[in-house]
């Protein structure tokens, strides 16, 4: 079966070395695995009075995990909306045919994505809602986390606007603009509605990056998944346990939104529409490569937290 | 303004911040490749678990592990990397940084290699070239000059989540900047001096990246 370009159906001696390179593989990944287990293991951490509690007590779930995850998701879904709303505004602002305004929109945008968001929710929390009245006790760890993953997810956004707009063909703002439509209307009904399809995987994809960085609210405070789980961890003396399976809940979730987002994008290329962030030419260097975890699913920086 | 840098140490700060991104992106580059190559690989089972280490890094949140880094590892399962508190945390976060971006640079390598023309390596493999030659001396240069705009973007990303480090208490930017914020004042000048360090850091980088991925472009 041989499905990659980059090498030939192996023979008997190519197989022999494989299966020996698998071997040596399978020993360091399991070797790691004991190592792991053994320290946890030296240090009681698989107790099962430890981890019993995450199958048999519900109080785990209901007074810790599913409030961290709706903590979560709140941030989450108010900061998408707001970024998305930021997004657009100064992502069309960067294409305006007003040189100032341009300017302004670029520069916002691109400090934004320079500066790191945990310096934004530091600088917004500890300086100005927490000192503040303008926000209660309460809510202000939340305002802060929303602003930082509003400020640079929007800026991310408008990144992908600004390149969805111009990998549209030329054809369709000259044939706009030939039928008489003004500029702001050939944006408005011809440009944005395709650049929004277009960006639709990476916009999931930077839905993952936001949701990771809400962890960030872990320093100022915000009840998020992490914070609860630390909560957990003292309340059942089970600390790791609860960091792990915060993880696992983690890696689930962002696993799913990223397969969901690779599909977005194979049906939209299906369907011939461009799409934005996409990860270039592929020519299919192994065979996994366009089915697995959402690959090509490039953001402009889903590197972040 | 003056007084702020005057009476905390800024530069001492980013400092720390610039051999945080520097050792972390040293290991997330030799980490990466390894990676890289083992998901490009013939075996099937180095694939899978290249594919694994992949998934699960780019999903978790770098916060997690840096806190599961120092309050679980360091404290509750006695593997401190130094016996200086602020040394274990900087010595895990490096360790983490590194192993966190090794994903990321992963999949920047890989992307280059899907720069790479098939017909390349369709050429090299029918004049007799082996996996290991055709990836040696055909596919990995032009990967390596396709892969250098992801992989900038990764180093910037990198410098920047180096303040993630601050929840674990390293005295880097983000946790300077939250010490003075807390002592001093709440003004837009505090955040400005640390923004603009950022800003500072990372913008020359990004055009650096930018004229090198252009012109070692491999011309097609």
């Amino acid at each position: 079966m041989s499905a990659s370009v980059l090498f030939d159906a192996p023979g008997p001696r190519a197989r022999r070395r494989h299966a020996a390179l698998a071997a040596v593989g399978l020993v360091v990944a399991l070797g790691i695995l004991v190592l792991v287990v053994l320290k946890m293991k030296a240090a009681n951490q698989l107790g099962a009075d430890l981890w019993k509690p995450f199958v048999t007590d519900r109080a785990v779930w209901r007074d810790y995990l599913v409030p961290g995850l709706l903590g979560t998701f709140k941030a989450a879904a108010i900061s998408i909306v707001l970024a998305g709303v930021f997004g657009v505004l100064f992502g069309v602002g960067r294409l305006s045919s007003v040189t100032a305004l341009r300017w302004f929109c670029g520069v916002v945008v691109e400090f934004f994505r320079a500066v790191p968001v945990l310096l934004m929710m530091i600088f917004a929390y500890f300086g100005l809602y927490a000192r503040g009245t303008f926000f209660s006790a309460e809510t202000a760890p939340l305002a802060a986390v929303v602003t930082g993953l509003t400020l640079y997810n929007g800026s991310v956004i408008a990144e992908l606007v600004r390149s969805g707009v111009f990998s549209l063909p030329k054809g369709q703002s000259e044939a706009g603009l030939s039928v008489g439509l003004t500029r702001s209307q050939v944006m408005r009904s011809i440009q944005l509605p395709q650049a929004l399809t277009a960006m639709l995987p990476a916009l999931i994809g930077q839905f993952v990056v936001i949701l990771k960085d809400s962890a960030l609210g872990y320093q100022v405070t915000y009840l998020e998944l992490l914070n609860w789980s630390k909560t957990l961890g003292s309340a059942f003396a089970n600390t790791v346990p609860a960091y792990l399976v915060a993880a696992l809940l983690f890696i689930v979730i962002n696993y799913v939104l990223t397969v969901l987002a690779s599909r977005v994008q194979r049906r939209l290329s299906r369907r011939g529409r461009a799409v934005v962030g996409g990860g270039g030419p592929v020519t299919g260097t192994t065979p996994e490569q366009s089915t697995l975890g959402g690959d090509g699913i490039v953001t402009t920086d889903a590197t972040n937290t | 303004m003056g007084d702020i840098l005057g009476s905390y140490d800024v530069l001492g700060a980013f400092w720390l911040t610039i051999r945080l991104a520097f050792f972390g992106a040293l290991g997330a580059l030799v980490l990466g490749t390894v990676v890289a190559v083992m998901r490009v690989s013939p075996v099937a089972v180095l694939r899978l678990l290249g594919t694994s280490y992949v998934n699960i890094f780019r999903n978790v949140p770098l916060t997690l592990m840096m806190v599961l880094s120092v309050l679980g590892i360091t404290y509750i399962m006695g593997l401190p990397l130094s016996q200086d508190v602020q040394q274990n945390a900087i010595r895990w976060a490096i360790v983490v940084l590194a192993v966190y971006h090794a994903a990321f640079v992963c999949e920047a390598l890989r992307s280059g290699v899907n720069t790479v023309p098939a017909g390349q390596a369709e050429a090299a493999r029918s004049v007799g070239l082996t996996f290991g030659q055709s990836m040696v001396n055909v596919i990995l240069p032009q990967a390596f000059r396709g892969s250098i705009a992801p992989l900038g973007s990764v180093l910037i990303a990198l410098i920047k989540n180096t303040t993630v480090a601050a929840v674990i208490g390293t005295s880097d930017a983000a946790g300077l900047m939250q010490e003075v914020i807390e002592n001093e004042t709440g003004s837009f000048s505090v955040f400005a001096i640390f923004a603009i360090g950022f800003v500072i850091l990372t913008l020359p980088l990004g055009l650096l990246f930018t004229s090198l991925s252009r012109r070692l472009a491999v011309k097609r």
